[in-house]
């Protein structure tokens, strides 16, 4: 099957060789959204209209990175005169086509030179914008399937569990649970049959990883699911994907079906005895169904309410079947790691962080867009020397990182490394990896309260804390962002912060006070400058209730 | 529950509800295929109806109250008919910072219509997503499935005035 692999691959580079150029649009959501796609087509046109089709290769790819300046072109990505283009209009096809065998479009130039692409290390995005996502040859000539065929010839499944153990991988949805034990603990718990199953449904506003990963290297994802099967025992895989990803969900179902097609999916892959298939589930806009049993429960047709653990899915999950759930960014790192052995993998990031973690770079930041670095890299690179800093001239005031469940971390700690222990000690997370820079012109009390607006509507109103605690917490904040919040507001939240923590069912309730305890934390200053002044109260002759008399 | 044995018939003879069948045969006219046959009827039809609730309860032999309660958890589901134009203001983290809510409360001004509704005459409906993804563009808006992004008032004002001029949408 390896010597299939290799003549699919060996077609696939001499079929490329014969072109003297080739071009790469970016055909990730955002490019897309400002007409990438009419660029293709323009260039596509332009290179029949001259008869050349032999002489330039015009091709689809994903996310090239860099969204703020898109839609993005990248002439021979692989050779030795790399260069991109930003800002490309529909109008500069004629003169991309122009300079290939002269000089760059200078006007369209941009620079690659750059800390942006130079500081970055990819892994997980390693075949973005570099192949076509729908193109499944062209994933195999990049060494894609590699991984699953030597694990299923030459590996024993203890042997692919004990490389991901090596690897020192740990979850990339938020929780950073080290994959090896999880992939341990289900492939020694005992059911009928197992399932795995890979989290897309990525909720948090603010990141756009694991999107772009499914739109621009589907297969990857695919493998990566395939290996765990094969490590675990299972036979079926799920994906649950956010409905709001209509192009995911497009190449994720092309991308199945080219690898039904080449058996490197269905029965007896690779003509072994091994049977793996993958269905798309998808999902119907619930923030909750991120959460583990949550989805398990909407894979099974019904409201996402989450479940109590234990049992954990590992042991009771789909159907009441030990299952594995890992998100998508996790599952694309474990080709790679097949490949390369654990080894390798553990050799990047920190002693407690394997590895390179991707991010959505967003809000008030020059280089907003995707980014891939190595664990353990401060806060203060991602920002200055990959970001490009802060527009305007403004000061940076604060990151906020994990969503809903994350919190803010302050200027003063811009140089923290970026690893699961450094952001969780600062009160905040890893999450799955939405970074949000915020100036000095964000107020802080307003993000809590936008926050905790999300927490409230999202709730699923199963347990009481998280149902009744968000509106109240809410109304808190609203009354803050109002001016005309008390002290005795502020010790109620506080309380209620506690509450809702530490007695909500799941994960989505016990974080929610998240961002207000890390602004509270930080920014106490601004809850207090929303309090009114303190004369009008006492001249109403009240004195603060305890919260005792509140709560009656 | 009904019998399985009977024939379920579709409320009507549209065409469309070939699709709803096909998206549950798929999957084996089972109970787990629910959220899959919503979202067909939902595609094929623009909402979910009493009737269309009914006929996939029937069909896939579900508690109506679960099918209820699963169209009503899911904010994809809707349980209304959509305007003759959409426009979907993306509220994630972002487009919050670089100004959503001002954007929000000038359409809501102008066209009468508070966010989740349409307009009394049908023209327009006004929703809002929780992340679109396109961050690098905040703020984004959706126009009739067309992304808009780096808006400001007086972009959205005119690519909804040029979105409202096309005839209904729903027609094409």
């Amino acid at each position: 099957m390896l010597e299939r692999l290799e003549e699919i691959a060996t077609a696939e580079h001499e079929a490329m060789e014969r072109f003297q150029h080739k071009v790469s649009v970016c055909m990730g959501t955002a490019c897309m959204s400002s007409q990438s796609e009419a660029i293709k087509n323009a260039l596509d046109h332009e290179v029949q209209s001259r008869n050349k089709e032999n002489w330039c290769h015009i091709r689809r790819t994903g996310c090239l990175g860099l969204c703020a300046r898109g839609p993005l072109v990248a002439v021979n990505p692989e050779g030795g005169d790399a260069h991109m283009y930003q800002h490309v209009a529909v109008e500069d096809a004629v003169d991309i086509l122009d300079s290939l065998d002269a000089q760059p479009v200078e006007r369209l130039i941009c620079p690659t030179d750059v800390p942006f692409f130079k500081r970055q290390v990819r892994i997980v995005r390693e075949n973005s914008g570099l192949i076509d996502p729908e193109q499944i040859e062209d994933y195999v000539a990049h060494d894609g399937y590699k991984g699953l065929i030597k694990a299923i010839t030459d590996m024993t499944p203890w042997d692919v569990i004990d490389e991901v153990v090596t690897s020192g991988l740990r979850g990339r949805g938020g929780g950073g649970y080290p994959t090896g034990l999880k992939w341990t603990t289900v492939a020694k718990a005992e059911g009928e049959t197992k399932y795995i199953i890979c989290n897309a449904d990525e909720g948090d506003p603010g990141a756009f990883m694991d999107r772009s990963v499914l739109e621009s290297d589907p297969h990857r994802v695919l493998e990566g699911m395939a290996l765990a099967g094969y490590a675990l025992g299972a036979p079926q895989g799920y994906i649950y994907v956010r409905g709001e990803y209509p192009l995911a969900v497009e190449r994720l179902k092309i991308a199945i079906r080219q690898a039904r097609r080449l058996n490197l999916l269905g029965s007896s892959i690779g003509g072994t005895d091994f049977n793996f298939h993958i269905d798309i589930r998808l999902g119907g806009g619930a923030f909750v169904c991120g959460e583990e049993t949550a989805l398990i429960n909407s894979i099974e047709g019904k409201r996402g309410n989450p479940r109590p653990r234990p049992p954990y899915p590992a042991e009771y999950g789909l159907w009441g079947q030990p299952t594995l759930i890992n998100n998508v960014e996790t599952f694309a790192n474990i080709p790679p790691i097949i490949r390369n052995g654990g080894a390798w993998y553990a050799g990047m990031g920190t002693a407690t962080s394997k590895g390179t973690k991707v991010f959505a770079l967003t809000g008030s930041i020059n280089n907003s867009g995707l980014i891939e670095v190595p664990m353990g890299m401060s806060l203060r690179e991602i920002i200055f020397d990959i970001g490009g800093g802060i527009p305007g001239g403004k000061r940076c005031k604060a990151i906020q990182t994990g969503g809903p469940s994350g919190g803010c971390i302050p200027e003063q700690y811009l140089d923290t490394p970026v690893d699961y222990e450094s952001l969780a000690a600062l009160g905040s997370i890893m999450g799955s990896g939405g970074m949000i820079v915020m100036d000095e012109s964000s107020s802080m009390v307003d993000i809590a309260r936008f926050f905790m607006e999300f927490c409230m509507t999202e709730s699923c109103g199963r347990c009481v804390p998280c149902r009744v605690g968000t509106v109240h917490m809410y109304n808190l904040l609203d009354k803050f962002s109002r001016h005309e919040a008390e002290p005795r507001d502020l010790i109620l939240l506080e309380k209620l912060c506690d509450m809702v923590r530490n007695t909500s069912l799941c994960g989505l309730g016990q974080t929610a006070p998240n961002p207000v305890l890390s602004t509270l934390r930080y920014f106490h200053h601004e809850y207090e400058a929303c309090m009114q002044p303190l004369q009008s109260k006492n001249g109403s002759g009240r004195r603060d209730l305890s919260l005792e008399e509140v709560a009656q | 529950m009904f019998p399985s044995s009977e024939k379920i018939e579709p409320p009507s003879d549209d065409k469309r509800w070939r699709i709803v069948k096909a998206a549950m045969q798929r999957n084996g006219n089972d109970r787990h295929a629910l959220i899959e046959t919503l979202h067909a009827v939902q595609e094929s039809f623009g909402y979910l109806d009493e009737d269309s609730l009914r006929f996939v309860a029937a069909s896939l032999n579900a508690p109506l109250s679960q099918v209820y309660g699963v169209s009503t958890f899911y904010h994809l589901f809707s349980m209304k008919p959509a305007g003759q134009h959409t426009c979907v203001v993306c509220t994630g983290t972002a487009c919050y910072i670089k100004g959503t809510p001002t954007l929000l409360n000038e359409i809501e001004r102008r066209f009468g219509v508070k966010a989740g509704e349409t307009t009394p005459d049908g023209s327009l409906s006004l929703m809002t997503a929780r992340c679109l993804g396109s961050c690098g563009m905040a703020p984004v808006a959706v126009f009739d499935g067309e992304v808009g992004g780096n808006l400001d008032i007086d972009r959205t004002m005119t690519r909804l005035e040029r979105m409202m001029e096309v005839e209904d949408v729903r027609a094409a």
